[in-house]
């Protein structure tokens, strides 16, 4: 209200960013990068949330106005700048709509952080393991690890070696890096669960493991550290609608009760969740997804 | 004015045939026509103490806006209501009436008069019109953060900013309106209506900020360091009840929230081409529990096969959405009770076993329990399933406070005064979040409580 004497700062005054034309403009991307072929990293502006963020939460977004509510695990946030960074894959309709907007764009929706903040504390000796896209959320996880004095190892996977993402980087902070691919085009071929495995039976222990990407690949790390007792943490990305434990959508079972992996996760202990329910549910749209997808092509072509 | 008429029943609201209906998402009711409105506003007696305006919980001044119909006068009908009731159209559509005004109404040898269907006609009339000019105070210098933009907190919204205080509204969501927009489906209240009613305070001066979640991305001591000197809480019952049994997580199993957030605000019945998020409604449909009538309605609209209701006592709703939904073939089973899923090797819902249920012994107090009868257990095939057992407030706002804000263990409600529902020094709250999931009506009426006490509380520093 224009009346008001006092001068107000709302919400809305922190979150825009004052463009140079003097327009206000919210959830602006800042930076686009290609990773990987099909992988992209994106700057976003949005102050509020990189105020709050910490290591494990996600937010929630809409590319468009009739997009879908899409989970994005936190890469990345700058207090100061005002900006977090988001990874991801374009496999379905919605991010490859999100991978069409461009530096200067907004994204239509942008909420968060949502989902506890994961346990970054000192255990002593860590290992991190990342696949695929997922890579880029060990990376900050292996950030935050290291912070906390742990020594430090990482793992990381993906099809082939191109897709091997934040792997300078992941270099620079951890003390051994391991690679894996599915075509042995780079490091040891097979999972980085197979390079876990016989480490761990070689002898080498570690007082944490935390994994994220693929179900199959967590589930398959909790089987291996299973027999040696290690603390295994996971970050689960369920299907979700609001993010905000209103719908139920993303409800994971965890050591035989229902828990909501928006607000009670996004991290668990893996020795606790029922993974082949996940992969289940998780699979529900998958018709659905191929339909969308369809549509979409279309609509690039046309 | 018009002569008094004597007609015992009401003008029957015009409604979409039901072939019509199952194709579309458009709403069932369509409104008086101004002959229609006419002829009901011809039936209220105009009671020297009317009962109907002591049981509307805003006290909306009924015989008042009805004489004014009367009288050609729809724009003042409008303001009279409005004076009331900051979203007549949307109360209009979904108040339960019969439970409220129409109950209270003296024609008592005839039908009730239609006070719900006169409230719409004037609130659409006007909103057409866009003649109301909403009168804006001069300012206070104050300002409050209310929580929530659902019917509580625009009330509450409205409220202040007509005493002149500066008022922002934060919503979780990406679109206001909270259960209005997410909960209550288009066939039954147009979400163009909502918008418009949003609009309307709006333009009162009350600012709008969605994507924002307090407890998330700003707290409430936030709040307070940003300048606001009041917070109002109006999160509602938005988390949903599981029942508990097995098989819940199977794939095909909706919680009543999720199916509702995909139809309503994420338009999954316009996927793939105007929405991008898909919905499974396949076959049969199976509704759990009382609160589903609407889940029910939209799966037919779906393309549902079939659906059926089960629950134990009562559907839970307005009379005559209750009727609609059994024209269009939502089928009920009530005295059930369901024990477990049943899913495939894809862990896909298949079957749903359930239980009957019985009256057990009379009891001088309270409800008479229902028993199970021994050996009733049956099989209903489905492919999708709504649990609708119900909701628990949403307190999400008062998590990364350093304030005590108090809330009760078993219900989950958020603990007030109940004079002026002062949660903590300053925090405010009411609806749904303070009550436990009641009625929009309920809610607004809360906002308009909370509004004077928080003008009491600011204007005394």
């Amino acid at each position: 209200m224009g009346g008001n004497p006092r001068k107000m700062l709302s919400a809305g005054s922190l979150r825009a960013s004052i463009r140079g034309d003097g327009l206000i403009m919210e959830n602006e991307i800042t930076f686009k990068d290609e990773l990987a072929p099909g992988v992209k990293l994106i700057k976003v502006r949005a102050p509020l949330i990189a105020k709050k963020a910490r290591s494990g939460q996600f937010v929630i977004l809409r590319a468009s106005e009739d997009g879908e509510r899409i989970p994005l695990t936190l890469i990345d946030w700058d207090p100061k700048e005002g900006t977090i960074t988001l990874v991801f894959r374009e496999v379905g309709a919605s991010t490859k709509e999100l991978g069409r907007l461009e530096v200067g764009d907004a994204i239509h929706d942008l909420v968060g952080p949502l989902g506890r903040p994961g346990e970054v504390a000192f255990y002593g000796r860590a290992c991190v393991i990342g696949g695929g896209v997922a890579i880029a959320a060990a990376y900050e996880r292996a950030k935050s690890l290291k912070e906390a004095g742990n020594s430090l190892t990482a793992i990381i996977g993906a099809r082939t070696a191109g897709q091997l993402i934040f792997k300078d980087q992941l270099r620079k902070v951890v003390d051994r890096l391991y690679t894996t691919t599915d075509d042995g085009s780079e490091g040891v071929k097979g999972s980085p669960s197979d390079l876990l495995r016989s480490l761990l039976e070689s002898g080498e222990r570690f007082d944490l493991v935390f994994a994220v990407g693929p179900e199959a690949l967590m589930k398959s790390v909790s089987e291996a550290t299973r027999p040696y007792n290690i603390k295994t943490i996971v970050s689960l990305n369920s299907l979700m609608v609001d993010g905000t434990g209103m719908c139920g959508c993303c409800r994971v079972t965890v050591g035989g009760r229902t828990m909501f992996t928006c607000v009670d996760g996004p991290e668990f202990d893996a020795h606790l969740v029922d993974f082949d329910e996940l992969m289940a549910r998780l699979r529900m749209y998958e018709e659905e997804e191929r339909l969308a997808l369809k549509v979409v092509g279309r609509r690039c072509r046309g | 004015m018009q002569r008094l008429d004597v007609r015992l029943r009401q003008v029957r609201m015009p409604e979409l045939p039901v072939e019509e209906r199952l194709r579309t998402f458009d709403e069932v009711a369509l409104g008086y026509s101004e002959e229609q409105a006419l002829a009901e506003a011809a039936r209220c007696l105009q009671c020297a103490r009317p009962l109907c305006v002591e049981m509307c919980p805003l006290h909306v001044d009924i015989p008042g806006f009805i004489k004014l119909i009367r009288l050609g006068d729809y724009v003042e009908a409008a303001e009279k209501v409005l004076q009331k009731n900051c979203m007549p159209a949307v109360c209009g559509r979904v108040c339960p009436q019969e439970a409220l005004c129409a109950f209270g109404c003296k024609n008592t040898i005839g039908d009730p008069v239609n006070i719900g269907a006169l409230e719409r006609f004037v609130a659409d009339y006007e909103l057409e019109a866009e003649a109301v000019i909403p009168e804006s105070a001069p300012s206070t210098g104050r300002s409050v953060a209310v929580v929530g933009s659902g019917p509580a907190g625009l009330s509450v919204a409205a409220e202040l900013v007509k005493m002149g205080h500066h008022v922002v509204v934060f919503e979780a969501l990406h679109e206001p309106g909270g259960v209005l927009t997410y909960g209550i489906p288009e066939f039954r209240l147009p979400k163009r209506v909502v918008r418009r009613e949003i609009d309307l305070i709006k333009k009162l001066g009350v600012e709008v900020k969605t994507n924002v979640i307090v407890g998330r991305t700003l707290t409430i001591d936030d709040l307070f360091d940003q300048g606001f000197n009041a917070v109002f809480i109006g999160t509602g019952a938005g988390l949903p009840k599981l029942l508990g049994i097995p098989g819940e997580n199977l794939c095909g199993v909706y919680t009543l929230n999720e199916f509702l957030l995909r139809v309503n605000l994420m338009k999954a019945g316009l996927f793939p081409y105007k929405s991008k998020t898909p919905i499974k409604v396949q076959g049969r449909v199976a509704i759990l529990g009382a609160r589903g009538m609407d889940a029910a309605r939209a799966a037919l609209r779906l393309g549902a096969e079939e659906v059926c209701m089960f629950y134990q006592r009562k559907v839970v709703g307005r009379v005559d959405d209750i009727r609609r939904g059994i024209e269009e073939g939502v089928r009920l089973q009530p005295l059930t009770r369901p024990l477990r899923l049943i899913g495939d090797e894809r862990r896909w819902v298949k079957l749903v076993e359930l239980i009957k249920l019985k009256p057990g012994a009379p009891v001088k107090m309270g409800k008479q329990k229902l028993i199970p009868e021994q050996g009733s257990e049956f099989l209903y095939s489905a492919e999708t399933v709504v649990v609708a057992t119900g909701h628990t407030p949403n307190t999400i706002a008062a998590a990364n406070t350093m304030r005590n804000i108090k809330i009760a263990e078993r219900s989950k409600t958020i603990i007030v005064n109940q004079e002026t529902l002062e949660a903590a020094d300053g925090i405010f709250a009411g609806g749904d979040v303070v009550s436990g999931a009641a009625s929009v009506i309920k809610a607004i009426e809360a906002g308009k409580r909370a509004a004077r006490s928080i003008n009491a509380y600011i204007t005394k520093r």
